[in-house]
């Protein structure tokens, strides 16, 4: 006997998994930091096996956004538009994808930061990762946001928490300012091709932070048509 | 009339039959949709939700379930047409408990979540309009009924949506959301407990043969209400406020202490659908009581038959004990995403409308009801996501529910007359 009941129109939430998927970004991410240390000593071995998790953990979040697609067909009624969940998610799946992206690049060519800017890489990479944390911790508030029915107090915490996103955002942007001159100055002791590619993971880094802000922009906008 | 005193007690006996599988069918079924909000919500076990649906169902079907019983019996149907031929309205309401509830296995079967209420009102109205002419339709009064059940779920929804907001305004947007929910929770459980007793003594304890005046029942109703507050403030007070839950959620603390809130509108609710839905399986059953005892004569002042209210409670209590548990224990297994202060809205607010619906005598969808209020609670963007195609569908099979329980009752109509002239 099937159950006639009128539990069936309550969908699963969107919340929950969405959180989930920013938690592997995250684990994801973090990884970064001691792949960097570990190529920084010219542990390759230690680098590859990192950098497999990152790509693994990558892999899961990757599964995770797509799980989260199919529990979200349209006509479901949500107190957030289905339109803004969706690209809350790909911004979270970018940063995974990127982190991705620079252990790949980096451990295929056996890139070395340079020694003169080492201890600075690391303050940035730092950074980002912090960048990613406080974008986490600001996901992590959506529940908080639902109970008090996205008005008040909540908005009021959450908008301080992507206030404080920008501000690690423009942090690592000037670190990375630095860290290009810095480059710039030594540049010439390592070897061209190198170089072109050190430019690009200190890019890729930066826009680790670049997509958490966009998730604090995009928390913003859904607060803003509440 | 000859027909009634040869077969009176055997048409008695079966319309009782049918109508006592009816009471058993709405315990079974409808059980899962008023107290589904508070197991799905994990506010209650499913054993408790059985025993608290138990009492309450039948105390409501019993002390509040007159007046729409009434309405079920004599409202729809104008008595007149009938005079010459009262065995034709025995065979009628016999019919329409029939194709109403034989319509309440199918859709059980297949899982659709039909209305009681719709399928009986249908059912009636077609053995009348159809077997005996349409003008025998009270349609003016069927226009209400039908017109009531856009507007129950509309008000409860505007209700709920207030509750909601109001939870919001004293208790989750503020600086210290558990202190204000211990202080102010009780006053919910107040307001639960204030309406469901006004409504009781009002029009519920008459033929108990306890009479009071308005002032009275306002009074009592007052003091029921405190009562009912104080306890709650009694278990709220034993609720463990574990600062380790809040740290992963902030209002996990806040949510326990709405969980015991939820308890008595999970009472509420149960006795607001007893109040309501045991007529539809009981006011035809009256209404062929009523026409054998008195040889034939339709008396529309004619009080219920003692027996009739408490078999209709205890079909549905058996019911629910029966087949209930396992209907819950489904529930129980899927995951719903409703959290107490959500759920105690909504309950809240369809239980007093069902209620107050019940005291006018208007028979309307308990489970219409609480769908317009947890409507009412999304759109105070209060739940997490709503399944629009799933409320399409049930909206669906309610206005389908009509024509089919009325061509049920018709085929029957016909079956019955033709056995029994």
């Amino acid at each position: 006997m099937p159950v006639n009941s009128i539990l069936g129109m309550f969908a699963k939430s969107p919340i929950r998994p969405i959180q989930l998927h920013m938690d592997k970004v995250c684990l994801c991410s973090d990884l970064l930091l001691s792949f960097f240390e570990a190529s920084s000593k010219n542990d390759w071995v230690k680098a590859d096996k990192i950098r497999n998790d990152i790509s693994q953990y990558e892999k899961q979040a990757d599964e995770l956004k797509r799980e989260l697609r199919l529990a979200l067909p349209k006509g479901l009624f949500m107190p957030i538009d289905r339109a803004d969940l969706l690209e809350l998610v790909n911004r979270q799946d970018k940063i995974a994808n990127t982190a991705k992206d620079i252990a790949g690049r980096t451990f295929g060519r056996h890139l070395q930061i340079p020694e003169e800017i080492q201890s600075d890489f690391m303050t940035y990479i730092q950074r980002s990762l912090d960048a990613i944390h406080q974008a986490k911790n600001a996901i992590s508030e959506l529940d908080e946001l639902l109970e008090t029915g996205f008005k008040g107090r909540e908005v009021d915490s959450v908008t301080k928490m992507i206030e404080k996103l920008e501000s690690i955002e423009d942090h690592t942007d000037s670190l990375q300012i630095k860290l290009r001159q810095d480059l710039l100055s030594v540049e010439d002791n390592y070897k061209p091709v190198d170089v072109m590619f050190l430019y690009k993971i200190l890019e890729w880094v930066g826009s680790l932070a670049d997509h958490s802000e966009l998730i604090g922009t995009q928390l913003e906008l859904i607060l803003a048509r509440s | 009339m000859d027909i009634l005193n040869t077969y009176g007690s055997t048409l008695i006996l079966f319309a009782g039959i049918v109508g006592f599988l009816m009471a058993w069918g709405i315990g079974a079924n409808d059980v899962a949709n008023a107290m589904g909000t508070s197991v799905g919500s994990k506010a209650l076990t499913i054993k408790q939700a059985i025993i608290i649906a138990m009492i309450f169902e039948f105390t409501g079907a019993y002390l509040a379930g007159g007046e729409v019983t009434s309405t079920i019996r004599k409202g729809i149907i104008d008595a007149s047409y009938f005079i010459d031929q009262p065995e034709l309205l025995v065979y009628g309401m016999t019919a329409a408990l029939l194709a109403a509830g034989l319509w309440l296995i199918i859709a059980s079967y297949y899982g659709w979540p039909v209305s009681t209420t719709h399928s009986i009102v249908g059912a009636i109205v077609g053995f009348s309009a159809v077997g005996v002419g349409v003008d025998s339709v009270t349609w003016s009064k069927v226009v209400g009924i039908v017109g009531s059940w856009v507007v129950t779920p509309l008000i409860s929804g505007v209700i709920a949506y207030m509750i909601f907001m109001s939870s919001q305004k004293l208790i989750f947007n503020t600086k210290d959301p558990i202190k204000n929910a211990k202080r102010y929770v009780p006053f919910y459980m107040f307001l639960a407990g204030f309406i469901l007793s006004l409504v009781t003594i009002t029009k519920g304890l008459k033929h108990v043969g306890l009479h009071f005046s308005t002032v009275e029942a306002a009074i009592l109703a007052v003091l029921i209400g405190i009562i009912v507050a104080v306890i709650g403030k009694i278990f709220i007070n034993r609720v463990k406020i574990d600062p380790e839950a809040d740290k992963e959620m902030h209002f996990s603390n806040v949510e326990k202490i709405f969980a015991v809130l939820m308890v008595i509108t999970a009472c509420a609710m149960a006795f607001a659908h007893g109040s309501n839905d045991v007529a539809n399986a009981i006011g035809p059953l009256a209404a062929v009581v009523n026409i054998v005892h008195n040889d034939g004569q339709i008396s529309a002042q004619a009080a219920l038959a003692w027996w009739i209210l408490p078999l209709g409670g205890i079909g549905i209590v058996l019911g629910l004990a029966i087949f209930g548990k396992r209907v819950m224990a489904t529930i129980g297994q899927g995951i719903t995403h409703l959290t107490p202060s959500r759920g105690f809205a909504a309950e809240l607010a369809a239980a007093s409308t069902v209620v107050i619906a019940s005291g006018t005598g208007l028979p309307i969808s308990t489970t219409q009801t609480l769908v317009g209020a947890v409507l009412g609670v999304g759109m105070a963007r209060g739940i997490a996501a709503l399944n629009l195609g799933v409320i399409r569908n049930i909206v669906i099979s309610w206005v389908i529910t009509l024509p089919i329980g009325a061509t049920l009752a018709i085929i029957f109509f016909y079956m019955l007359k033709a056995i029994f002239s």
